[in-house]
């Protein structure tokens, strides 16, 4: 071995890419969320030894194939629960979870929960696009009532979850949205969730081409982005419109939609992400935008909290232990307490 | 009077009483006792499945049976010598596991008409010559204990709890036993609580000498030491000895252990005891879920850790698709299953060998993995050592069975010293395998694939549940590749057969007219079923089965060796089926599942009919 050590050339997002083919279908909004990835992964000074992604079943779980890093495609729902493990004996490396609607809300709903509860320092990056893909085009657990579907030809009866809200019922630590078509956005939004010690849980509105064309285009396109979507940043008041004409008050814990010509912008709600009740209100903004005075759909950090991680605890309680009692020696273990000859 | 003291081989006393009286704790101090006199000791606790019955009732009775003797003991015994009754429910429930002429040491207090109605008892067994059969010691126990600490100022219910002690007392007294071993546990377990220790030390004082002073037995017994091989011994539960081989294996391989699992029973204990022991290097994780608790393992063994999650049979059903996904990445992984009555919920606090089949078979698709099964209690360390060496050399999922039985039960062990224990080798890769190319899937010549964690430099790879391409591991839907990597996976676990011993027999010749065949936790019952019809000079002998799968190599020529092989199980003919089936024998069957262990009795008679 040389004396020296080789400081590794810095990572590009080409060092990223791996030798398999990308087998999403054509025009898929999971092309534009690999890309943005593997625009930001180089920039966080990570070696990729260190990265690891783990995924469940669906069409966004194929990502960590894509990705030249350690990886793993598991079982439906799981990847949440496989990254609780890894980062609970791995607390070095970087976790990445990529699940979809179905693998996080349903079939992984339990464990979703429970991850946020324990607040491991891992990054969760849903992809969100309201259908089973994966399966042929079922309604999944965030379609909107009523939806039509080969499972649904008489429209969904279900009420969809509101994937930001429910993060925020369990008491998520880092709690963001974002969408697949606008990549400056999300690369933002990526830097921001890696960032944050703890769960960052990061929801991307993703399109479907194929099974559920269409779904975010009022949020997405440019006729009706800035009308029907609410950029939120820390500090800021509450402010959309396509002119940026209209803003959001709070009367008490009610947001009231104002025009701005009527209202002073120092009576606007200035976003805070500290506040973990206006976020849980503002989680809620969750309005069907074909009904009348509908709110627009919030995009950005919602919610940020320092908490103590599941990993460090453990292995906190681990060292005060052996300070306390030292390594332990597994003769004195194996003879245990009472014990007796027999010559 | 004059006492006279007896000298016996071997005596079976069932502690039994509700579940708030403390028969559990009388129990285990009556068998440290006896263990540190050098008798030989099996012991078998028998609890409701509530936590706390309504008192009195049938349902909360529980119950501890040891059988302790001079000679080799292999059970808890069948029928018992002496029946402990705390209240009537206990004599009711108890009564027909007594013997004929055996003795019953009754707490009149327990026999009050709300404890006769509690357990729908008309007339006071205790004074209708009902019990005339047997030889009856009346003690007003919950009397003698209150005028015993009526000066302590403890309150009634709190003296009541006590009343334990004044009976393991007297029956030290009668079995001529020191109480110093109990007043040293009393001691340590009170040592904040010195009103409540003085109280306890005071009732075990007057139970002994409630037998020194009264006339109530004129002969004390005398139970010699046993002929044990020469060494030291310390009393183990199955669930114990489990929990001190995981953490032999973390020692033994250098990998931190990750232990992932959800409450269940009779599995709990497990992570009790390894939850104690997080400065050796010990990571116990109470997952939200049986499927998170095995997923969080699967990930643990992923970055390197000695990988283990337990549970009994509900939770293994649950617990399917991840094993699945275990066999498919090809990851190190231990599974526990302490098995307990199914189907279903089942019977939770009761033993059963019902979940073979499903060990083997559990699985969607051709899913293969080890699996070895303990015998004993203290066997449970041995195997699960093994299940944790076999998991990390072959890179494979291995399942580990105890059952309820071994699981709570005791026995004396002649534990090992850590210079004693094997090495387990972990290797884990650190440099390209294929030229240019990681290739996690290529096989050295145990046809197991390297381990490579993430934080190692160049090895970055990726596996997941879909078909893997041989050698490179990428995404194969190809057909070929797909029988080639079914029959590989396959084709390592029976490599497994290179790695451990040839079945031996455990008692009797090498072939001849019959053999019992026994796995799990049968092997103390029919041990001592094969030395009786041995006495009786029937020809039978007795092999037992660790290795699950694969079979030792030479199991096929050894039951070849019989004209008859009996199998019996605690299940309706799981292992019978494999056996008639792998080998082409007609195995003859005997099979119970009543939720408790077989006699030796049950299995001696079967052996004199098919010997007949």
């Amino acid at each position: 071995m040389s004396d020296i050590m080789s400081i590794p050339a810095p990572l590009t997002s080409k060092d990223l890419v791996t030798d398999q083919d990308v087998r999403w279908c054509p025009g898929c909004g999971d092309y534009s969320i690999l890309k943005q990835v593997q625009t930001v992964l180089p920039e966080l000074g990570l070696p990729r030894e260190q990265i690891v992604f783990i995924s469940g079943i669906g069409c966004s779980s194929r990502f960590p194939y894509y990705m030249e890093t350690y990886g793993m495609h598991s079982i439906h729902g799981r990847a949440t629960a496989i990254a609780s493990g890894l980062k609970a004996t791995r607390p070095d490396l970087s976790v990445w979870i990529v699940t979809g609607d179905g693998d996080a809300t349903s079939i992984g709903g339990n464990h979703f929960i429970h991850l946020l509860r324990r607040n491991f320092d891992v990054n969760v990056l849903l992809f969100n696009n309201q259908i089973y893909g994966l399966t042929k085009g079922q309604y999944s657990p965030t379609s909107e009532e009523g939806k039509i579907t080969k499972s649904s030809p008489y429209g969904s009866v279900d009420h969809p979850f509101n994937p930001a809200a429910l993060a925020m019922g369990a008491d998520g630590t880092f709690i963001a949205r974002s969408m697949d078509r606008d990549p400056v956005h999300l690369k933002d939004m990526l830097r921001r969730a890696n960032a944050h010690k703890g769960t960052s849980f990061l929801e991307i509105y993703q399109n479907c081409n194929v099974f559920n064309d269409g779904a975010f285009e009022i949020f997405t396109e440019k006729s009706s982005k800035k009308q029907e979507t609410l950029m939120i940043e820390n500090g800021k008041p509450l402010i959309y419109g396509a002119n940026a004409e209209k803003g959001i008050k709070l009367d008490g814990f009610k947001p009231v939609i104002v025009e701005l010509v009527n209202t002073s912008a120092n009576d606007l709600w200035i976003h805070d992400e500290t506040d973990r009740v206006k976020a849980g209100i503002l989680a809620r903004f969750f309005d069907d935008p074909s009904k009348a005075d509908h709110f627009p759909r919030p995009f950005g950090v919602f919610y940020t909290e320092n908490r103590a991680c599941y990993e460090d605890g453990m292995n906190q309680q681990v060292a005060d232990l052996i300070a306390k009692k030292g390594q332990g020696s597994l003769d004195a273990l194996l003879r245990g307490r009472d014990t007796w000859e027999i010559v | 009077m004059e006492n006279t003291t007896e000298v016996l081989e071997q005596v079976i006393i069932k502690f039994a009483g509700d579940s708030g009286d403390g028969m559990q704790l009388t129990g285990t101090q009556f068998t440290t006792t006896a263990a540190l006199l050098g008798n030989d000791l099996s012991t078998f606790p028998d609890f409701p499945a509530e936590i706390r019955a309504p008192i009195g009732t049938l349902a909360g009775v529980s119950g501890y049976q040891l059988h302790f003797g001079s000679v080799n003991i292999y059970t808890p015994g069948d029928t018992c010598d002496v029946l402990v009754a705390m209240n009537a429910a206990a004599l009711k429930a108890n009564i027909k596991g007594l013997k004929k002429g055996g003795t019953i040491i009754a707490n009149i207090d327990g026999f009050d008409p709300k404890n006769l109605r509690l357990a729908n008892v008309a007339v006071n067994p205790l004074d209708d010559n009902s019990l005339d059969g047997f030889r009856l010691i009346k003690i007003d126990v919950t009397k003698l204990t209150r005028a015993a600490l009526s000066e302590s100022g403890m309150g009634t219910k709190e003296i009541d709890r006590s009343k334990n002690m004044f009976v393991l007392g007297f029956l030290y007294w009668m079995y001529s036993r020191s109480l110093d071993a109990s007043i040293k546990f009393l001691t340590e377990k009170f040592s904040k609580k010195p009103e409540i220790l003085d109280a306890n030390i005071r009732i075990l004082k007057a139970g002994y000498a409630y037998g020194d002073t009264t006339e109530t037995i004129i002969t004390r017994y005398h139970i010699g030491a046993a002929p044990m091989k020469p060494g030291t011994y310390r009393s183990i539960m199955g669930n114990q000895a489990t929990a001190l081989g995981l953490i032999a294996a973390t020692q033994q391989s250098g990998l931190p252990m990750f232990y992932g699992t959800y409450p269940i029973t009779p599995a709990s204990d497990i992570l009790h005891e390894l939850a104690k022991y997080k400065n050796m290097n010990v990571r116990t994780f109470q997952a939200e879920d049986e499927i998170a608790a095995i997923c969080a393992t699967i990930g643990a063994a992923f970055g390197g850790a000695l990988a283990v999650t337990a549970s009994s049979g509900p939770g293994i059903a649950l617990k399917g698709e991840a094993m699945g996904l275990g066999v498919m990445l090809e990851m190190p992984l231990v599974i526990i299953n302490v098995q307990r009555g199914g189907p279903s919920t089942g019977l939770p606090t009761k033993t059963e060998q019902s979940d073979l089949l499903q060990a083997l078979h559990g699985r969607n698709g051709e899913a293969p993995m080890p699996i070895v099964a303990a015998c004993t209690p203290s066997d449970c360390f041995t195997m699960v050592l093994e299940a944790c060496r076999i998991a990390i050399e072959y890179m494979t999922p291995v399942m580990f069975l105890s059952d309820g039985y071994i699981a709570n039960g005791a026995e004396p062990w002649r534990f090992p010293t850590q210079a004693d224990l094997p090495k387990i080798k972990v290797d884990f890769a650190k440099d390209k395998n294929g030229g240019e190319k990681y290739l996690p899937y290529k096989r050295d010549d145990k046809l197991s694939r390297p381990w490579a964690i993430p934080g190692t430099p160049g090895l970055e790879h990726r596996i997941g549940g879909l078909e893997k391409q041989h050698e490179t591991g990428n995404i194969s839907y190809e057909s070929d590749n797909h029988e080639f990597m079914v029959r590989m996976r396959e084709a390592k676990v029976n490599k497994v057969a290179d790695s451990i011993p040839l079945q031996n027999i455990d008692n009797g010749n090498e072939s001849g007219k019959l053999l019992v065949l026994g796995w799990g936790s049968t092997y103390g019952a029919i041990k001592s079923a094969v030395i009786a019809a041995r006495a009786q000079g029937l020809d039978v002998s007795h092999a037992h089965v660790r290795y699950m799968k694969p079979f030792p190599k030479n199991l096929g020529s050894l039951v070849a060796g019989f004209d008859k092989v009996l199998i019996p199980e605690m299940n309706t003919g799981q292992l019978l089926g494999i056996i008639r089936n792998e080998f082409m024998i007609p195995a003859i069957g005997l099979n119970k599942i009543k939720g408790n262990p077989f006699s030796a009795t049950e299995i001696l008679n079967k052996i004199v009919e098919v010997s007949a």
